[in-house]
Protein backbone atom coordinates (compact mmCIF):
# COMPACT_ATOMS: atom_id res chain seq x y z
CA UNK A 1 0.00 0.00 0.00
CA UNK A 2 1.62 3.65 -1.05
CA UNK A 3 0.16 5.05 2.06
CA UNK A 4 1.77 3.13 4.30
CA UNK A 5 4.40 5.96 5.32
CA UNK A 6 1.84 8.07 5.39
CA UNK A 7 -0.83 6.57 7.57
CA UNK A 8 1.75 5.17 9.64
CA UNK A 9 3.23 8.09 10.64
CA UNK A 10 -0.27 9.13 11.74
CA UNK A 11 -0.85 6.17 14.34
CA UNK A 12 2.45 7.12 15.67
CA UNK A 13 1.93 10.90 16.60
CA UNK A 14 -2.10 9.89 17.71
CA UNK A 15 -0.64 6.46 19.44
CA UNK A 16 2.32 8.18 21.73
CA UNK A 17 0.63 11.30 22.32
CA UNK A 18 -2.19 9.04 23.85
CA UNK A 19 1.02 6.55 25.89
CA UNK A 20 2.49 9.62 27.00
CA UNK A 21 -0.57 12.13 28.60
CA UNK A 22 -1.87 8.26 29.80
CA UNK A 23 1.64 8.28 31.88
CA UNK A 24 1.48 12.24 32.82
CA UNK A 25 -2.15 11.85 33.73
CA UNK A 26 -1.22 8.77 35.73
CA UNK A 27 0.76 10.42 37.99
CA UNK A 28 -1.87 12.20 39.73
CA UNK A 29 -3.02 8.70 41.07
CA UNK A 30 -2.68 9.22 45.01
CA UNK A 31 -2.12 13.20 44.68
CA UNK A 32 -5.45 14.38 43.16
CA UNK A 33 -6.17 17.90 45.20
CA UNK A 34 -9.82 16.26 45.82
CA UNK A 35 -10.71 11.99 45.67
CA UNK A 36 -13.18 13.03 42.81
CA UNK A 37 -10.07 14.37 40.91
CA UNK A 38 -7.31 11.32 41.26
CA UNK A 39 -10.36 9.27 40.04
CA UNK A 40 -11.29 11.18 36.90
CA UNK A 41 -7.33 11.26 35.91
CA UNK A 42 -6.38 7.96 36.92
CA UNK A 43 -9.42 6.88 35.06
CA UNK A 44 -8.73 9.14 32.25
CA UNK A 45 -5.27 7.70 32.41
CA UNK A 46 -6.55 4.28 32.02
CA UNK A 47 -8.61 5.46 28.45
CA UNK A 48 -5.64 6.72 27.35
CA UNK A 49 -3.48 3.77 27.89
CA UNK A 50 -6.25 1.47 26.30
CA UNK A 51 -6.83 4.07 23.09
CA UNK A 52 -2.78 3.93 22.74
CA UNK A 53 -2.61 -0.02 22.44
CA UNK A 54 -5.82 0.16 20.13
CA UNK A 55 -3.30 2.23 17.70
CA UNK A 56 0.18 0.08 18.67
CA UNK A 57 -2.09 -2.64 17.47
CA UNK A 58 -3.23 -1.02 14.19
CA UNK A 59 0.60 -0.18 13.85
CA UNK A 60 1.45 -3.98 14.01
CA UNK A 61 -1.20 -4.90 11.51
CA UNK A 62 1.02 -2.35 9.20
CA UNK A 63 4.52 -4.14 9.90
CA UNK A 64 5.73 -2.56 12.87
CA UNK A 65 6.36 -5.03 16.38
CA UNK A 66 4.04 -5.95 18.89
CA UNK A 67 2.60 -3.13 21.10
CA UNK A 68 4.51 -3.74 23.94
CA UNK A 69 7.91 -3.71 22.30
CA UNK A 70 6.94 -0.74 20.41
CA UNK A 71 5.93 0.84 23.47
CA UNK A 72 8.71 0.32 25.97
CA UNK A 73 12.01 -0.21 23.88
CA UNK A 74 11.79 2.84 21.28
CA UNK A 75 14.35 6.02 22.49
CA UNK A 76 13.42 9.34 22.73
CA UNK A 77 14.39 10.13 19.02
CA UNK A 78 11.46 7.26 17.75
CA UNK A 79 8.53 8.76 19.57
CA UNK A 80 6.46 11.26 17.62
CA UNK A 81 4.77 12.53 20.63
CA UNK A 82 3.84 16.53 20.80
CA UNK A 83 6.02 18.50 22.99
CA UNK A 84 2.73 19.33 25.35
CA UNK A 85 2.67 16.02 26.50
CA UNK A 86 6.07 15.20 27.73
CA UNK A 87 5.70 18.05 30.56
CA UNK A 88 5.84 17.07 34.29
CA UNK A 89 2.06 17.60 35.32
CA UNK A 90 3.58 20.95 37.53
CA UNK A 91 0.18 22.20 39.83
CA UNK A 92 -3.03 20.90 38.54
CA UNK A 93 -3.69 24.25 37.36
CA UNK A 94 -1.46 23.18 34.88
CA UNK A 95 -2.17 19.73 34.29
CA UNK A 96 -6.54 20.55 34.02
CA UNK A 97 -5.69 23.11 31.08
CA UNK A 98 -3.75 20.42 29.45
CA UNK A 99 -6.25 18.09 29.46
CA UNK A 100 -8.38 20.36 28.45
CA UNK A 101 -6.93 21.39 25.52
CA UNK A 102 -5.47 18.06 24.37
CA UNK A 103 -8.26 16.26 24.92
CA UNK A 104 -10.62 18.70 22.80
CA UNK A 105 -8.06 18.00 20.27
CA UNK A 106 -8.17 14.44 20.73
CA UNK A 107 -11.52 14.14 20.48
CA UNK A 108 -11.88 16.46 17.38
CA UNK A 109 -8.98 14.32 15.89
CA UNK A 110 -11.22 11.16 16.37
CA UNK A 111 -14.06 12.78 14.96
CA UNK A 112 -12.72 13.76 11.38
CA UNK A 113 -11.23 10.65 11.57
CA UNK A 114 -15.03 8.34 11.27
CA UNK A 115 -15.44 8.85 7.93
CA UNK A 116 -11.35 7.89 7.40
CA UNK A 117 -10.78 5.84 3.81
CA UNK A 118 -8.76 3.41 6.52
CA UNK A 119 -11.29 1.18 7.81
CA UNK A 120 -9.98 -0.04 10.85
CA UNK A 121 -9.40 3.45 11.99
CA UNK A 122 -12.58 4.40 11.15
CA UNK A 123 -14.16 1.78 13.71
CA UNK A 124 -11.94 2.58 16.44
CA UNK A 125 -12.93 6.21 16.43
CA UNK A 126 -16.27 5.99 16.50
CA UNK A 127 -15.77 3.31 19.44
CA UNK A 128 -13.51 5.69 21.33
CA UNK A 129 -15.10 9.06 20.51
CA UNK A 130 -17.71 8.46 23.27
CA UNK A 131 -15.37 7.77 25.56
CA UNK A 132 -13.09 11.05 24.86
CA UNK A 133 -16.03 13.14 25.30
CA UNK A 134 -16.31 12.47 28.56
CA UNK A 135 -12.81 13.94 29.07
CA UNK A 136 -14.03 16.75 27.62
CA UNK A 137 -17.08 17.29 29.65
CA UNK A 138 -14.93 16.48 32.77
CA UNK A 139 -11.74 19.65 31.47
CA UNK A 140 -14.56 21.59 30.36
CA UNK A 141 -16.52 21.61 33.39
CA UNK A 142 -13.75 22.53 35.67
CA UNK A 143 -12.19 25.00 33.50
CA UNK A 144 -15.31 26.77 33.85
CA UNK A 145 -15.67 26.53 37.53
CA UNK A 146 -12.18 27.60 38.30
CA UNK A 147 -12.47 30.11 35.58
CA UNK A 148 -15.55 31.83 36.10
CA UNK A 149 -17.55 30.56 39.07
CA UNK A 150 -14.63 30.14 41.37
CA UNK A 151 -12.28 32.98 43.39
CA UNK A 152 -10.06 36.06 41.74
CA UNK A 153 -7.07 33.43 42.66
CA UNK A 154 -8.57 30.70 40.81
CA UNK A 155 -9.30 32.81 38.08
CA UNK A 156 -5.33 33.83 37.82
CA UNK A 157 -4.40 30.82 37.90
CA UNK A 158 -6.21 29.09 35.20
CA UNK A 159 -5.59 31.97 32.95
CA UNK A 160 -2.22 32.06 33.77
CA UNK A 161 -1.56 28.35 33.24
CA UNK A 162 -3.49 28.84 30.04
CA UNK A 163 -0.98 31.55 29.05
CA UNK A 164 1.00 28.91 29.60
CA UNK A 165 -0.04 25.80 28.07
CA UNK A 166 -1.98 27.38 24.83
CA UNK A 167 1.52 28.03 22.84
CA UNK A 168 2.48 24.44 23.66
CA UNK A 169 -0.96 23.05 22.36
CA UNK A 170 -0.42 24.35 18.82
CA UNK A 171 2.52 21.75 18.59
CA UNK A 172 -0.65 19.39 18.82
CA UNK A 173 -0.87 20.87 15.59
CA UNK A 174 2.76 20.42 13.47
CA UNK A 175 2.25 19.97 10.42
CA UNK A 176 3.62 16.23 8.80
CA UNK A 177 5.33 16.29 5.53
CA UNK A 178 2.79 13.86 4.50
CA UNK A 179 -0.04 15.98 4.81
CA UNK A 180 -1.18 16.30 1.23
CA UNK A 181 -0.96 12.98 0.70
CA UNK A 182 -3.17 11.46 4.01
CA UNK A 183 -5.81 14.49 2.35
CA UNK A 184 -5.75 12.81 -1.56
CA UNK A 185 -6.44 9.30 -0.17
CA UNK A 186 -9.22 10.23 2.60
CA UNK A 187 -7.43 9.05 5.32
CA UNK A 188 -7.06 12.01 7.24
CA UNK A 189 -8.22 15.97 6.82
CA UNK A 190 -5.29 17.18 7.40
CA UNK A 191 -3.62 19.03 10.89
CA UNK A 192 -4.61 22.72 9.72
CA UNK A 193 -8.15 21.60 9.30
CA UNK A 194 -7.99 19.44 12.74
CA UNK A 195 -6.39 23.03 14.56
CA UNK A 196 -9.26 24.99 12.95
CA UNK A 197 -11.87 22.75 14.34
CA UNK A 198 -10.09 22.78 17.67
CA UNK A 199 -10.25 26.96 18.30
CA UNK A 200 -13.93 27.20 17.26
CA UNK A 201 -14.36 24.53 19.86
CA UNK A 202 -12.21 25.86 22.73
CA UNK A 203 -12.95 29.32 22.38
CA UNK A 204 -16.77 29.89 23.49
CA UNK A 205 -15.75 27.56 26.50
CA UNK A 206 -12.84 29.87 27.48
CA UNK A 207 -14.96 33.02 26.72
CA UNK A 208 -17.28 31.72 29.22
CA UNK A 209 -14.65 31.13 31.84
CA UNK A 210 -13.60 34.54 31.31
CA UNK A 211 -10.65 33.59 30.09
CA UNK A 212 -8.60 34.99 26.73
CA UNK A 213 -6.31 32.65 24.75
CA UNK A 214 -3.38 34.65 24.82
CA UNK A 215 -1.30 35.78 21.70
CA UNK A 216 1.30 33.30 20.15
CA UNK A 217 3.86 35.21 18.09
CA UNK A 218 5.33 32.06 16.41
CA UNK A 219 3.55 28.45 16.90
CA UNK A 220 6.63 26.33 15.40
CA UNK A 221 7.98 26.84 18.57
CA UNK A 222 6.40 24.23 20.21
CA UNK A 223 7.30 22.16 16.80
CA UNK A 224 9.58 19.04 16.35
CA UNK A 225 8.38 16.45 18.56
CA UNK A 226 6.54 15.03 15.38
CA UNK A 227 10.15 14.75 13.68
CA UNK A 228 11.47 13.28 16.98
CA UNK A 229 13.13 16.24 18.76
CA UNK A 230 11.81 16.55 22.07
CA UNK A 231 11.72 18.73 25.19
CA UNK A 232 14.82 17.50 28.15
CA UNK A 233 11.44 16.13 29.89
CA UNK A 234 10.66 12.89 27.61
CA UNK A 235 13.46 10.80 27.95
CA UNK A 236 13.47 10.59 31.99
CA UNK A 237 9.98 9.68 31.65
CA UNK A 238 10.58 6.92 29.02
CA UNK A 239 13.70 5.79 31.28
CA UNK A 240 11.22 5.88 34.14
CA UNK A 241 7.89 4.56 32.59
CA UNK A 242 9.96 1.45 31.29
CA UNK A 243 12.24 0.82 34.49
CA UNK A 244 10.35 -2.29 35.35
CA UNK A 245 10.13 -3.45 31.47
CA UNK A 246 13.41 -3.12 31.01
CA UNK A 247 14.34 -5.67 34.04
CA UNK A 248 13.19 -8.67 32.13
CA UNK A 249 11.71 -7.45 28.57
CA UNK A 250 10.67 -11.87 28.15
CA UNK A 251 8.57 -12.11 31.67
CA UNK A 252 4.56 -12.42 31.07
CA UNK A 253 2.25 -10.58 32.97
CA UNK B 1 -29.81 -21.91 9.64
CA UNK B 2 -28.46 -24.10 13.11
CA UNK B 3 -30.45 -22.96 16.12
CA UNK B 4 -27.51 -21.47 18.18
CA UNK B 5 -29.69 -20.56 21.41
CA UNK B 6 -27.84 -23.28 23.58
CA UNK B 7 -25.07 -20.92 22.68
CA UNK B 8 -26.58 -17.63 23.77
CA UNK B 9 -28.02 -19.48 26.77
CA UNK B 10 -24.59 -21.12 28.21
CA UNK B 11 -23.30 -17.85 27.44
CA UNK B 12 -25.42 -16.20 30.20
CA UNK B 13 -23.58 -17.79 32.85
CA UNK B 14 -20.72 -15.46 32.23
CA UNK B 15 -21.01 -12.83 34.16
CA UNK B 16 -19.44 -9.46 34.17
CA UNK B 17 -16.64 -9.92 36.82
CA UNK B 18 -16.97 -6.26 38.40
CA UNK B 19 -20.90 -6.33 38.37
CA UNK B 20 -21.26 -9.94 39.05
CA UNK B 21 -25.00 -9.78 38.84
CA UNK B 22 -25.23 -8.95 35.08
CA UNK B 23 -24.38 -12.07 32.13
CA UNK B 24 -21.77 -10.65 29.16
CA UNK B 25 -25.34 -10.91 26.83
CA UNK B 26 -27.23 -8.89 28.55
CA UNK B 27 -24.27 -6.27 28.93
CA UNK B 28 -24.24 -6.37 25.08
CA UNK B 29 -20.69 -7.18 24.39
CA UNK B 30 -21.28 -10.20 23.01
CA UNK B 31 -22.14 -9.63 19.05
CA UNK B 32 -21.91 -12.62 17.22
CA UNK B 33 -22.05 -16.42 17.70
CA UNK B 34 -22.13 -19.16 14.74
CA UNK B 35 -20.76 -22.92 14.34
CA UNK B 36 -18.99 -23.45 11.39
CA UNK B 37 -18.74 -26.81 9.33
CA UNK B 38 -16.19 -28.29 11.74
CA UNK B 39 -17.72 -27.88 14.61
CA UNK B 40 -15.89 -24.53 15.77
CA UNK B 41 -17.50 -22.08 17.65
CA UNK B 42 -16.82 -18.21 17.34
CA UNK B 43 -18.17 -15.63 19.10
CA UNK B 44 -17.28 -11.82 18.42
CA UNK B 45 -17.20 -9.70 21.27
CA UNK B 46 -16.87 -5.86 21.43
CA UNK B 47 -15.44 -3.96 24.46
CA UNK B 48 -17.03 -1.58 26.76
CA UNK B 49 -14.50 1.10 26.95
CA UNK B 50 -11.23 0.59 25.31
CA UNK B 51 -8.95 0.53 28.28
CA UNK B 52 -11.33 -1.99 30.36
CA UNK B 53 -8.72 -4.24 31.95
CA UNK B 54 -11.56 -6.69 32.44
CA UNK B 55 -11.90 -7.38 28.97
CA UNK B 56 -9.21 -10.16 28.05
CA UNK B 57 -10.64 -11.96 31.73
CA UNK B 58 -14.31 -11.58 30.32
CA UNK B 59 -13.31 -12.92 26.75
CA UNK B 60 -10.99 -16.19 28.76
CA UNK B 61 -14.13 -16.92 30.86
CA UNK B 62 -16.44 -17.18 27.52
CA UNK B 63 -13.50 -19.97 26.13
CA UNK B 64 -13.97 -21.41 29.46
CA UNK B 65 -17.37 -21.93 29.19
CA UNK B 66 -17.52 -23.14 25.65
CA UNK B 67 -14.85 -24.94 26.10
CA UNK B 68 -17.09 -27.42 28.64
CA UNK B 69 -19.37 -27.91 25.63
CA UNK B 70 -19.02 -30.00 22.70
CA UNK B 71 -17.23 -28.47 19.90
CA UNK B 72 -14.08 -29.19 18.40
CA UNK B 73 -12.61 -25.53 18.55
CA UNK B 74 -13.30 -22.26 20.53
CA UNK B 75 -12.72 -18.91 18.77
CA UNK B 76 -13.14 -16.22 20.74
CA UNK B 77 -12.35 -12.54 19.18
CA UNK B 78 -12.73 -8.97 20.13
CA UNK B 79 -13.30 -6.22 17.79
CA UNK B 80 -14.89 -2.77 17.00
CA UNK B 81 -16.99 -3.60 13.87
CA UNK B 82 -19.93 -3.22 16.08
CA UNK B 83 -19.18 -0.66 18.87
CA UNK B 84 -20.25 -1.33 22.08
CA UNK B 85 -23.26 1.34 23.38
CA UNK B 86 -24.88 1.51 26.54
CA UNK B 87 -27.99 0.94 24.56
CA UNK B 88 -27.06 -2.46 23.46
CA UNK B 89 -27.77 -3.19 27.82
CA UNK B 90 -30.88 -5.44 27.77
CA UNK B 91 -33.79 -4.91 30.09
CA UNK B 92 -32.94 -7.56 32.04
CA UNK B 93 -29.30 -6.02 32.04
CA UNK B 94 -30.73 -2.99 33.64
CA UNK B 95 -32.63 -4.44 36.08
CA UNK B 96 -29.47 -6.51 37.35
CA UNK B 97 -27.14 -3.60 37.39
CA UNK B 98 -30.00 -1.87 39.75
CA UNK B 99 -30.03 -5.28 41.86
CA UNK B 100 -26.07 -4.89 41.99
CA UNK B 101 -26.95 -0.61 43.22
CA UNK B 102 -25.47 0.65 39.78
CA UNK B 103 -28.26 2.99 38.11
CA UNK B 104 -28.75 1.82 34.77
CA UNK B 105 -27.50 4.00 32.11
CA UNK B 106 -30.15 6.50 30.42
CA UNK B 107 -31.45 5.18 27.02
CA UNK B 108 -30.84 7.81 24.22
CA UNK B 109 -31.33 8.29 20.64
CA UNK B 110 -28.98 10.11 17.98
CA UNK B 111 -26.07 11.72 20.04
CA UNK B 112 -25.57 10.99 23.55
CA UNK B 113 -26.03 14.81 25.56
CA UNK B 114 -24.12 14.09 28.61
CA UNK B 115 -26.55 16.45 30.65
CA UNK B 116 -28.67 13.59 31.19
CA UNK B 117 -26.31 12.57 33.97
CA UNK B 118 -27.09 15.58 36.07
CA UNK B 119 -30.77 14.15 36.96
CA UNK B 120 -30.30 10.34 37.40
CA UNK B 121 -32.58 8.36 38.96
CA UNK B 122 -31.47 6.96 42.71
CA UNK B 123 -31.42 3.33 42.96
CA UNK B 124 -32.00 3.22 46.55
CA UNK B 125 -34.78 5.82 46.86
CA UNK B 126 -35.78 6.08 43.11
CA UNK B 127 -35.49 10.21 43.41
CA UNK B 128 -34.39 12.19 40.34
CA UNK B 129 -33.48 14.96 42.28
CA UNK B 130 -29.73 14.16 42.26
CA UNK B 131 -26.48 15.81 41.40
CA UNK B 132 -23.56 14.55 39.33
CA UNK B 133 -20.40 14.38 41.50
CA UNK B 134 -18.07 13.11 39.28
CA UNK B 135 -17.82 11.75 35.73
CA UNK B 136 -15.65 9.32 36.71
CA UNK B 137 -15.96 6.04 39.27
CA UNK B 138 -14.02 3.47 40.62
CA UNK B 139 -13.92 1.45 36.96
CA UNK B 140 -13.98 3.02 33.32
CA UNK B 141 -18.28 2.23 33.37
CA UNK B 142 -19.29 4.12 36.28
CA UNK B 143 -19.81 7.85 37.66
CA UNK B 144 -20.37 8.84 41.06
CA UNK B 145 -23.69 10.42 42.26
CA UNK B 146 -25.84 12.32 45.09
CA UNK B 147 -28.42 11.80 46.09
CA UNK B 148 -30.02 15.28 47.05
CA UNK B 149 -33.44 13.41 48.84
CA UNK B 150 -32.18 10.35 50.30
CA UNK B 151 -28.65 11.64 51.34
CA UNK B 152 -26.89 8.64 49.83
CA UNK B 153 -23.64 8.76 47.21
CA UNK B 154 -24.69 6.45 44.71
CA UNK B 155 -22.78 4.66 41.53
CA UNK B 156 -24.54 4.71 38.08
CA UNK B 157 -23.49 3.07 34.53
CA UNK B 158 -22.15 5.32 31.94
CA UNK B 159 -24.29 6.37 29.26
CA UNK B 160 -21.91 5.56 25.92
Amino acid sequence: MSNDAALKDLLFRMADDDLIIAHRNSEWTGLGPIMEEDIAFSSIAQDKLGHSLALYTLLETLGEAEPDTTAFTRDEAQFRCCHLVEYPIGGYDFSLMRHFLFDMADMLRFELLESSSYEPLAKLAAKVRGEIKYHVFHAATWVEQLGAKGSEESHARMQSSLNLVYPLALGIFEPSQFEAELAASGIFAGEAALQEKWIAAISPILERSNLRIPAVADPAQAYGGRRGYHTEHLQPMLTEMTEVFRIDPTASW
Amino acid sequence: MDDLSHIWEALRDVKDPEIPTVSLVDLGVITSVSVDDENVVHVTMTPTFVGCPAMEYMRSEVVRRLERMEFSGVDVRMNFDIPWSSNRITDEGRAALATFGLAPPAEYEGVLELEVLNNVACPICGSHNTTLRSPFGPTLCRSIHYCNSCGETFEGFKPL
